[in-house]
């Protein structure tokens, strides 16, 4: 297994105060404590991480699969839980031509042991305005699987009963493709302030207010804080979406600074 | 002390010298950004290198006026995947440094947008390292960085900076944004320095 590399002895001193605010990532052991559909396409995972030094909500980890003959395949999975302990979410979508993500979907069972790489990222993530200062509302922007990181982010938002007022907008294709729909709907019913909008592309169900149909600008506009509030937003989905929304987002007079992205891509 | 996934046997193998370890095929051009893609006008686009002692600049159209390179390259994504073959035009770091003097060894990349990474001035010169504005032919798409980016093949992508508007000559290597968030100083992908 390879060491985590260090970085070099050059490192000023404030690359070293940078360096040590960020959880050590390294590779450990997972044991599958549990694998089940959590829609037609994805599967949730709780991993059971040996070594975890637990992270913030929004990071991922890689996965590194092994075949009989040695070959590897290593791919990035956003994290759906977050705080310390060693257990560790996964939800995974399953990618038409994937080779990694049909394997965690369709094949993995409890009691299979996986090599992760993490907690990485420390750019995407949210912490509690107690740790952080920082009390500017936050709003989520999700395109289908990138709901994962985003929902890690609202439901420490909930466990911490964190004041920021928190909202989510979320696409999603039809009803059966909501990720974490029950927990999504214990979050509204908490006492932390937090707000779901739900969108659906292709089938929405009896009776919504709203035919299926791709977010536009102005639904973009209707669901989310307005610039003026200046919230935090983080965004994340497919390219093509999170580019739209975040070019959305600038128009409607949202800072760039203020948005933080993470785009889904590759395989 | 890698072990055999269980039920894992893997696509068709897709065995390539060029790919670093750790590293899969693909043949779109995924997009990975850290916040919006910053539409910069030409008109605006001005390129300066700062060292000790001065400050270098190029508008548009001096930039295009140096000499131009074709550059066919493999380009490596510490999100693990790379893409073989790419073809790209640009000016080459040696062109732009003719006429620069300075004694510092090392390189902040800024770019419209507020995105910074650190590269030292060695893996930058000897044809290692471009300005770039065109990929495939074409104009290079603002979601890859147009109108102009730092390529810098032989490291892991995160350093080929996006949008770039200028170099920062340093007396000491610095971490630039994905740095500080986690990413390796280097990022040599041979030696799979992706973070540390």
């Amino acid at each position: 297994m390879s060491e985590v590399s260090t970085p070099g002895a050059t490192a000023t001193p404030a690359a070293s105060a940078a360096l040590r605010a960020v959880p050590r990532s390294g590779w450990h052991v997972a044991t599958v404590a549990a694998a089940r559909r959590e829609t037609p396409n994805a599967s949730r995972l709780e991993l059971e991480v040996d070594g975890w030094p637990g992270n913030a909500a929004g990071q991922h980890l890689d996965v590194r699969l092994t075949a009989p003959d040695g070959y590897t395949a290593t791919r990035s999975y956003s994290i759906a839980s977050s705080g310390p302990g060693t257990r560790v979410t996964l939800a995974v979508d399953k990618l038409p031509d994937g080779e990694v993500s049909p394997y965690l979907v369709d094949e993995v069972r409890a009691g299979d042991m996986l090599e992760v790489h993490g907690p990485l990222g420390a750019f995407f993530v949210w912490a509690p305005v107690a740790e952080t200062g920082d009390a500017r509302p936050v709003q989520l922007i999700a395109g289908g699987s990138g709901v994962v990181p985003l929902f890690a982010m609202a439901q420490a938002h909930g466990d911490a009963d964190d004041p920021v007022p928190f909202r989510l907008l979320y696409s999603a294709r039809t009803p059966d493709d909501v990720y974490f729909a029950g927990e999504l709907q214990r979050l509204v019913g908490a006492s932390a302030p937090f707000r779901l909008d739900l969108v659906y592309t292709r089938r929405a169900p009896e009776g919504w207010r709203a035919p299926a149909a791709r977010i536009t600008r102005e639904t973009l506009e209707a669901a989310v804080f307005p610039a003026a509030e200046q919230p935090r937003v983080y965004v994340c989905g497919s390219t093509g979406f999170v580019e739209r929304v975040a070019d959305w987002l600038v128009e409607l007079g949202h800072d760039p600074r203020s948005i933080r992205t993470e785009r889904y891509g590759g395989t | 002390m890698s072990f055999i996934t269980r039920g894992f046997s893997g696509r068709s193998r897709e065995r390539d010298d060029r790919l670093p370890p750790g590293q899969t095929l693909v043949h779109d051009f995924p997009v990975l950004s850290a916040g919006p893609t910053p539409e910069v006008d030409t008109a605006e686009w001005e390129f300066t290198i700062r060292t000790e002692s001065a400050v270098h600049r190029w508008n548009w159209d001096e930039f295009l006026a140096l000499q131009i390179d074709e550059v066919d390259t493999d380009i490596h994504c510490v999100t693990h995947w790379s893409k073989l073959g790419t073809s790209w035009r640009g000016v080459s770091l040696d062109t732009l440094f003719e006429q620069v003097e300075t004694e510092q060894e090392y390189v902040m990349a800024h770019s419209y947008g507020g995105y910074t990474t650190n590269v030292p001035l060695d893996e930058l010169l000897d044809g290692k390292a471009w300005v770039a504005f065109e990929f495939d032919g074409q104009a290079l798409e603002p979601e890859h960085g147009g109108p102009a980016r730092l390529l810098v093949p032989h490291l892991y992508f995160w350093k080929s900076a996006k949008w770039v508007r200028g170099l920062v000559m340093m007396d000491q290597d610095e971490p630039g944004f994905w740095e500080q968030n986690g990413y390796h100083l280097h990022g040599d992908p041979w030696k799979e320095e992706r973070y540390w």
